[in-house]
């Protein structure tokens, strides 16, 4: 049997050492105790006085834990996975006495199978896992519930008595210097006690419940933000003490009301429930009928393009207001000549509120460029004023508008044409094609000329934008925005905007 | 009016925030007091500080700087025809508070709202003078969550996510049309457009920068709905939160049973706040933005979610043809669509199988629940037989009510 004593209960570099060896010497772990040294002349703790007296320490700082090294090869030497060694750095902090012969097993087993660590179904892995967790949960609930208290006010100090569930003080201080930089503080513990002046971290020995701060003032208002934003309607007990355990409440200052929060929580929620509801003001039910009668969209044709934009807003002559963020008029100058009509806004138009921004607006202005068509001289809309699409996961997927959705928007595009009164309309691709011919009117067979309206107007039909973004064939999409920025050019010289 | 003490104050205000169920610090950019002049930190995990006995987690400052409202809506308990205590924070008391309490470690940062008084701008301008005296004059570096107010101006939105970490506006109704009658005066359009604009302030804010550094944004955006006030069936209100995550990159939508509230509208159920439909709820958005599930698959509009199984079981339970899955030969997507298999315990299937045949028992060690995944799974020395297609199946998984339900 090969006694093995250790300098500290969370001595992970003597274990390193100690364990490189024993391995090298090939001694079985079932053969080593693992013990640690109790210092019969241990220094005086912290508790005197914040961060005096005592031997201490100083860490690095606001510094993190340097990055695990892989151990050092000597001898006939071995490495590790560097994941054993983080593993083994927080296991170490675990109270479990078992937790140095556990790591020595692990280690052992790893000379004849390199990858164990990697698997979670092992159970000395396993084991070795859920300790990890439960220190890093111990360390998460250190920088949670650390309370500190004022105990000088020039300049401010403050200090804090905490009972970590694990080994983890040490480990836990960091998180606080780098959080209260600018402040004086210590926190002791039975382990340790660890105290920043604003420059380092001292380490010292552990402390006693009687070195504790005395209560602090503001804790007075702590506890009423309490019991205040405490709903009795929604009594979780359970879940509370699965979060908070109860092993902490001696030391949080709000912990002593929840007995009785919740001995008057049914008392207050029923309470509640049967409270007899005050009557509606009259104000209220106006209220009501004059949204109700804003909704009246079907009503007077718009007279101004300013009425369209705020009718689009109203508008419920289809579905499609429903997920849409807002409709979207056109835009442009109120009298240009050449009017321009897409299918729908897309994502990035539904956001804006304006057309033509995103992507495919993109080739359109530099297509338009290329045409030496200038876009403020234009009017620029859509055949369908919302956005149809589909959710998918974080993004939202364009859907064609039906026939019946581009019949029902009809209604301001009509009026959008009537009160611009354009020479040309230049529909972009097959749903607007329909909306301005008002009969499906295939693209390919009619592109590149000149087609006559009913009113006068004439109309050029090219593709829409965003098919020419996908084209997954570079050639055919060249070949495609040659013949769209000529589309472009033959509309703006009938509209007599070539210089 | 009669002055009130700072306590008082308090209480009146925290208790009118508490209906709104988001607490989360987390998700802001990360940064310490290191190198600077006043205190906090951020390092992307939040941490909740506290747990009320309603079992939620304290881990912000919430309050609202007032409870005078001109607005009537319903649902809330500050509208403006309800008899609750008003009060009202000074921007100072609010800076104060925020700075003692963070200070001695009770919260991550304050999270802001306000009833709206005066007039949309007014209320925010007040909004967000205290997160500048936070950030400007204190050098605060904690968490800091502002409430928008629909109607304020765009560039006091944009101001405010200039010291905000996360925006949020409750659109608090699932559907328009109750919106429209139980808050009259709230416009949905405003609310909608508020969220759009912000979304592509954020995106824009994201994109790296190209010349000049550029400053800190808000990282991120929220909503709440809440559950329970209108006749909105499950299907609908899962709708609408998958509209809204792919419209406005919402992080996250919360839901909110409706409780009922002192001095409730007769216009609203006055009972028990339906947990368990909350709780449903939440794993049905879970399926959609983690487990790779549609809004269609788990539930179609106007219907209701399964009360007494989770939406997934619930899903495994219609489409029994796809399984057992075979834990040792199935890919990810089927994994994580197999019920009693979360997100990690699937990673750890993914990693364990390389080394060796994953037995019943190995998959408990992983993480996985195996009483509800047995019947749906192979594994070495394993098949659940007949069990998958079982008439009893169902019941064997339903599970006794967990919250506290009275």
């Amino acid at each position: 049997m090969r006694v093995v004593r250790l300098a500290s209960e969370i001595d992970f570099d003597g274990w390193r050492v100690a364990a490189r060896d024993l391995r090298t010497e090939g001694i079985p772990p079932e053969t080593i105790v693992w013990t640690v040294e109790r210092d019969l002349f241990s220094p005086p703790p912290c508790g005197e006085g914040a961060g005096g007296g005592g031997a201490s320490a100083e860490m690095a700082g606001s510094e993190p834990s340097p990055p695990p090294q892989p151990l050092p090869v000597r001898g006939r030497g071995f490495t590790v996975p560097p994941a054993f060694v983080e593993l083994a750095r927080s296991v170490v902090l675990h109270r479990s006495g078992e937790r140095f012969a556990l790591l020595y097993r692990l280690l052992w087993r790893l000379e004849r199978e390199p990858r164990l660590i990697d698997n979670p179904a092992d159970p000395d892995v396993a084991k070795a896992r859920d300790m990890e967790k439960a220190v890093s949960r111990a360390i998460h609930k250190m920088h949670a519930f650390v309370r500190f208290r004022l105990i000088e006010t020039e300049p401010e100090a403050y200090a804090a008595w905490f009972e970590p569930a694990h080994r983890v003080t040490e480990a836990a201080a960091p998180f606080f210097a780098r959080r209260f930089t600018t402040m004086t503080w210590t926190i002791l513990t039975p382990d340790a006690c660890v105290a920043w002046d604003g420059q380092t971290l001292k380490v010292s020995d552990g402390a006693d419940p009687a070195d504790a701060p005395a209560e602090d003032a503001q804790e007075e208002l702590w506890r009423t933000y309490y019991a205040s934003i405490f709903n009795p309607a929604r009594l979780n007990e359970k879940m509370m003490r699965q979060e908070m355990p109860k092993r902490y409440w001696r030391n949080l200052p709000e912990a002593r009301l929840i007995p009785q929060l919740i001995e008057t929580a049914q008392e207050r929620a029923a309470a509640m429930v049967a409270a007899t509801p005050s009557p509606a003001p009259d104000r209220v039910l106006k209220a009501a009928l004059r949204q109700a009668r804003d909704g009246s969209y079907n009503g007077d044709v718009p007279t101004s393009l300013e009425a369209v934009a705020a009718g689009v807003q109203l508008c419920r002559r289809c579905d499609l207001w429903r997920d849409a963020t807002q409709g979207v008029s056109g835009q442009g100058a109120a009298h240009a000549r050449l009017m321009f009509v897409g299918e729908q806004p897309g994502d990035q138009e539904d956001l804006a509120g304006r057309p033509f921004v995103g992507p495919a607006g993109q080739v359109f202005d530099e297509a338009l460029a290329q045409a030496g068509v200038p876009r403020d001289r234009t009017y620029v809309t859509n055949a369908v004023k919302h956005f149809k699409h589909e959710p998918r996961g974080k993004r939202r997927i364009h859907k064609t508008p039906d026939r019946g959705e581009v019949q029902a928007c009809r209604w301001w595009l009509d009026a959008e044409r009537r009160l611009v009164r354009p020479r040309v309309i230049v529909a972009l691709g097959a749903t607007a094609a329909h909306a301005v011919m008002g009969k499906a009117t295939p693209i390919g067979a009619n592109r590149g000329k000149a087609l006559q309206l009913p009113d006068q107007t004439r109309a050029v039909l090219t593709y829409h934008p965003s098919f020419l973004l996908r084209l997954p064939d570079a050639a055919a999409r060249e070949r495609a925005r040659a013949e769209f920025v000529e589309d472009l050019r033959l509309a703006g010289e009938l509209a007599g905007l070539l210089d | 009016m009669a002055v009130l003490d700072i306590r008082r104050k308090l209480s009146i205000l925290a208790d009118a925030a508490k209906y709104d169920a988001s607490c989360a610090s987390s998700g802001g950019e990360k940064r310490d007091s290191v190198g600077g002049k006043g205190v906090g930190s951020t390092e992307g995990m939040g941490i909740c500080h506290a747990y009320a006995p309603d079992g939620r987690c304290i881990s912000l400052l919430k309050i609202l700087l007032t409870n005078f409202c001109i607005y009537d809506c319903a649902y809330c308990i500050n509208r403006v025809s309800s008899n609750t205590p008003r009060a009202r924070f000074s921007v100072q008391e609010v800076v104060d508070l925020t700075l003692n309490f963070y200070k001695r470690n009770y919260i991550e940062g304050l999270f802001l709202s306000s009833g709206v008084i005066r007039n949309g701008d007014y209320t925010m301008e007040e909004m967000v003078r205290i997160a500048k005296a936070l950030r400007l004059d204190h050098d605060f570096r904690g968490y800091i969550h502002l409430k928008l107010i629909p109607e304020a101006s765009p560039e006091l939105a944009a101001e405010a996510g200039l010291y905000a970490d996360r925006v949020s506006i409750n659109i608090e109704l699932p559907q328009d049309e109750s919106l429209k009658s139980l808050a009259p005066e709230k416009d949905v359009g405003d609310i909608k457009r508020a969220m759009g604009r912000m979304r592509l302030a954020i995106d824009e804010r994201a994109e790296p920068a190209r010349t000049a550094p550029r400053k800190t944004f808000a990282r991120s955006q929220s909503t709440q709905l809440i559950v329970g006030a209108d006749q909105a069936s499950d299907g609908d209100i899962l709708a609408r939160s998958a509209s809204l995550y792919g419209a406005y990159r919402l992080s996250r939508v919360y839901y909110s049973a409706f409780s009922p509230i002192p001095d409730s509208s007769h216009r609203l159920p006055s009972s028990r706040p339906p947990l368990l439909r909350e709780h449903r709820l939440y794993q049905a958005d879970w399926l959609m933005r983690f487990y790779g599930f549609e809004q269609p698959e788990i539930i179609g509009a106007g219907e209701d979610l399964d009360l007494s199984v989770d939406p997934k079981t619930g899903w495994a339970l219609r489409h029994r043809e796809k399984f057992p899955v075979d834990v040792n030969l199935a890919d990810r997507e089927t994994l994580l669509r197999v019920p009693g298999l979360g997100a990690k315990a699937v990673e750890r299937i993914l990693l364990a199988r390389r080394q060796a045949r994953l037995t019943i028992d190995d998959l408990k060690r992983v993480g996985a629940v195996v009483k509800r995944a047995k019947a749906f799974v192979v594994a070495e020395g394993w098949t659940p037989g007949m069990a998958t297609d079982g008439e009893h199946l169902k019941a064997r998984l339903v599970e006794p009510a967990q919250l506290s339900l009275f």
